[in-house]
């Protein structure tokens, strides 16, 4: 290289020619040029754990990237305090670069890739988790329990199956759950892989509870202390909030049905249960946070900073918190209306949306419960101090 | 002469500039009651001027804290800034600088800062400087908000061009946006717009052709307009035109508004040759944090300005990474031809240094034993032979981040005149005035302190003077 080419002027590791690669290597490549920029600055690293994650490293592959961004929780602080923001030439914005990638990695690692690409993009997913799910699910129960017994009240004990029958509905709930969970679980492990992370580790226990507690608590969701600066400049910790509300609501459920599962397979009660019971209290109270969690986290998307270029993930995003308003509105209103005769139709359309729900589990925005996980456990662990 | 709009918002206060001392300025003085406007030649996307690519400040403090490991008194303060301007500094201001400046975080996290826990980071700042959380543009956009809620009127993209003096007196001043001009019409003025690092014909009155060789670090906005208008209008000058405060960064930065990415901490683990394959400085003749400073100046003195840092594979992992990849080759010979440089001429020096580099034991946190013996110009401490491939090299260049060149100021942030009285109404903090404090050299962290001590000042002052 000649002194003259040495004269002031910005290197190009971006201008890589964009050729034939696959937009997943493009977007690698363009998050390896960010972080490049920012491990040389490291004034965020009070921020989050992707920074001293990234410290650790002097380049970057494509599984430090996929690392990084799924360790991101798109908390757009570093966005706002980043001096290389565009318009700057430098043109640094983690959190889009990070939210493109994250939706890659769900459609790289939920297999089969098909059903994946088919359904990460959104609209699909509303189609079939909104649309077309609980349609099936009416129409299959007017065809098999006949008009009639659809559109009359069913009261007492076993009020439930006399509309829809217990292996019909627990039946299809266990294979779609199982088919997801294997889904889910395979991608976890090649995920494990592609981020560094060896099969042994996943057996260390304290490193799993550490991450545990740090996914419930949504530690890294702090920006530091004062909240996260979303959806605008502003730092707020109106985004975690309503994420605890999901989350813990959507665990309410969870054990609500757990509850209820062991209270009819054990104890010999037959749902459906008084209000005073604990599958009611806890599936009602957890359909609630659900149902205030998601509006705001909603609402919150609709006033997000437009700053970030676009927001990568929105139909992500929206379709997978519409669906949770659907299942928790659905649920509350079959609790309110279960003595009516609408509740044969409310409860058809309900299951329709679980069903949805479980069948879109790995391909859309739940999975990031797993590969946020897979990648809290590695920080985890590369944070030790006997990792090293 | 277009005609121009006269703007009759009734301002006590207008501050020109948009960093660090503009919006310490603003905050203290609406706080003391006074109707302040701000105008900052930015966009807002960039605003903060130099400010938004700081990161710490060192203040004065008699006990640690959250941030800061253990005290930093004035005596020590003092000491530090005397050593690194070489006396080069006035005194009186200094001192007020120092004891003004103390917890002066304090005051910062009130009006919305937030620094953070003592971190790690190549210059071992923690005990005298805290660290701003996510930078100075964290900083700016909390002193933005800050000023909003305080009922500050700030407009961007608007640049002073013209001040409007009635002899000394501070009458009006001719703002731009780019279309047309206003006259602003205020009781009293603060300069707070800094240096003029980013006019590169003005850095030529004194560099000639070499300042074409210069990275302008931060923004492109300091051209120095106002500053040279108070000089025009007989404003005592302090500070030698020709210093600066210059690092040496990636020569591949580019021209401007680089920061922090592009700087290159690597010059003590190796060699530094000019042009000519020549060694002209010792790399290490002080702890970095005390000598970093100082290779802007150096490398702006060389031929073409530029300078390459050469070091073998021992280096790697020592330094911070910057954002531009190290030339790389398995031979001296390999890399000069990498670097455009003659391959016998840097072997030869190369191999000198080798020659010269004396047995001890290597320790790069302090003042090692490893130097060497018979060269000049000697490599004082941390030599080591280069000798090991894959042998690396970055280039460099001069990188500056502030003019030293400014307006004298008093106590009170008054801008002094030529005769020595100071003006009734216009006041000046940050780099504008840092060549008051710095007449050379620099300290980590001291701009900021000028900027908020002296911004601050200003702010009172000039309220002050509207309320009687």
């Amino acid at each position: 290289m000649s002194p003259s080419r040495l004269s002031p002027g910005k290197l190009s590791p971006d201008e890589q020619s964009p050729g034939e690669l696959p937009l997943n290597s493009l977007l690698v490549t363009e998050a390896a040029r960010q972080m490049t920029i920012c491990n040389a600055c490291r004034y965020c690293e009070g921020y989050c754990p992707v920074f001293p994650a990234m410290e650790l490293r002097t380049a970057f592959d494509k599984g430090d990237i996929s690392y990084l961004a799924n360790l991101c929780h798109d908390c757009q602080t570093c966005y706002h305090a980043c001096q290389y923001a565009p318009p700057h030439e430098f043109a640094i914005d983690i959190p889009t670069v990070f939210a493109k990638l994250r939706v890659a990695t769900y459609a790289e690692h939920s297999r089969p890739r098909a059903l994946s690409r088919l359904l990460n993009k959104g609209r699909m997913a509303i189609a079939l988790t909104c649309v077309v799910a609980p349609i099936a699910v009416v129409l299959l129960t007017l065809l098999l329990a006949g008009v009639t017994s659809s559109l009359s009240a069913h009261r007492g004990p076993g009020a439930f199956y006399e509309v829809i029958s217990y292996p019909a509905m627990v039946g299809p709930a266990i294979a779609t759950l199982l088919w997801s969970a294997s889904v889910l679980a395979l991608g976890f492990l090649r995920f494990w892989r592609e981020i560094g992370g060896r099969p042994i580790q996943l057996l260390d226990l304290r490193a799993h509870l550490r991450t545990f507690a740090e996914a419930l608590t949504l530690e890294h969701m702090k920006g530091g202390g004062e909240g996260c600066t979303y959806p605008d400049e502003r730092f707020s910790t109106s985004r975690r909030t309503l994420h605890h509300l999901v989350a813990w609501g959507f665990g309410l459920d969870l054990a609500s049905t757990t509850v209820a599962a062991f209270y009819e397979n054990f104890l010999g009660r037959i749902a459906p249960f008084p209000i005073w019971s604990w599958p009611v209290v806890l599936g009602a109270s957890g359909g609630f946070a659900m149902l205030i969690g998601c509006a705001g986290l909603l609402a919150l998307k609709r006033r997000r900073d437009p700053d970030p270029s676009a927001d990568p993930s929105r139909a992500m995003d929206v379709s997978f918190l519409i669906l949770l308003f659907l299942i928790s509105a659905t649920g509350l209103l079959l609790l309110a209306l279960r003595d009516s005769s609408a509740m044969g139709l409310l409860l058809a359309v309900h299951l329709g949306f679980v069903a949805g729900l479980f069948l879109t589990l790995p391909y859309g925005k739940f999975a990031h419960v797993v590969y946020r996980y897979a990648a809290l456990l590695r920080n985890t662990i590369e944070r030790s101090p006997d990792a090293r | 002469m277009p005609s121009s709009t006269k703007d009759s918002t009734n301002t006590d206060v207008l501050i020109v500039g948009g960093g660090n001392a503009a919006l310490s300025a603003a905050i203290e003085a609406r706080q003391a009651g006074a109707r302040v406007r701000l105008v900052e030649c930015a966009p807002e996307s960039l605003r903060g001027g130099n400010s938004r690519h700081t990161r710490n400040l060192r203040y004065l403090h008699e006990t640690s804290n959250r941030f800061l490991t253990g005290p930093y008194r004035e005596d020590e303060f003092w000491e530090d800034l005397q050593q690194v301007t070489g006396g080069a500094t006035n005194e009186r201001l200094s001192r007020f600088l120092i004891r003004e400046s103390a917890d002066l975080g304090d005051w910062m996290i009130e009006h919305g800062a937030r620094f953070q826990p003592a971190l790690k980071g190549t210059l071992h700042l923690s005990r005298t400087n805290a660290f701003f959380l996510g930078g100075g543009k964290a900083l700016l956009n909390a002193y933005y908000a800050t000023a909003r809620r305080l009922g500050i009127e700030v407009e961007y993209g608007v640049e002073a061009t013209r001040l409007q003096l009635d002899g000394d007196r501070f009458v009006a001043l001719e703002v731009s946006n780019g279309g047309g001009t206003r006259i602003m019409e205020a009781r009293t003025l603060v300069l707070a717009c800094g240096g003029f690092e980013a006019n590169i014909p003005w850095l030529k009155e004194y560099w000639g052709d070499a300042a074409d060789g210069f990275v302008v670090r931060g923004t492109p906005y300091n051209r120095g307009l106002m500053l040279r208008q108070m000089l025009d209008a007989g404003a005592r000058s302090v500070g030698n035109p020709r210093e600066f405060h210059a690092i040496a960064v990636d020569a591949r930065a580019p021209k401007f508004d680089g920061g922090i990415v592009t700087r290159l901490d690597c010059l003590p683990f190796g060699i530094v040759v000019n042009r000519d394959a020549r060694r002209f400085y010792d790399e290490g003749e002080d702890l970095w944090p005390r000598r970093y400073a100082i290779w802007g100046g150096l490398i702006a003195r060389q031929p073409e300005q530029i300078a390459f840092s050469i070091l073998d594979s021992k280096a790697i992992g020592r330094f911070m990474p910057s954002m531009y990849p190290a030339f790389e080759a398995d031979s001296i010979a390999g890399l000069a031809a990498q670097l455009g440089l003659d391959a016998a001429a840097l072997e030869s020096t190369v191999s000198e240094f080798n020659n010269a580099v004396q047995p001890g034991s290597f320790d790069p946190s302090c003042l090692d034993g490893c130097r060497t013996e018979g060269l000049t110009p000697a490599k004082s401490h941390w030599a080591l032979p280069i000798e090991e491939p894959p042998f690396l090299a970055f280039p460099l260049r001069p990188g500056i981040t502030f003019t030293y060149l400014g307006v004298a100021v008093d106590e009170r942030a008054r801008v002094i005149l030529d005769d020595g009285r100071a003006t009734a109404n216009i006041f000046a903090a940050g780099e504008i005035m840092a060549g008051n404090i710095l007449g050379r050299g620099y300290l980590a962290g001291l701009g900021m302190t000028i900027g908020s001590v002296f911004g601050r000042t200003a702010g009172k002052e000039a309220a002050r003077y509207v309320a009687e």
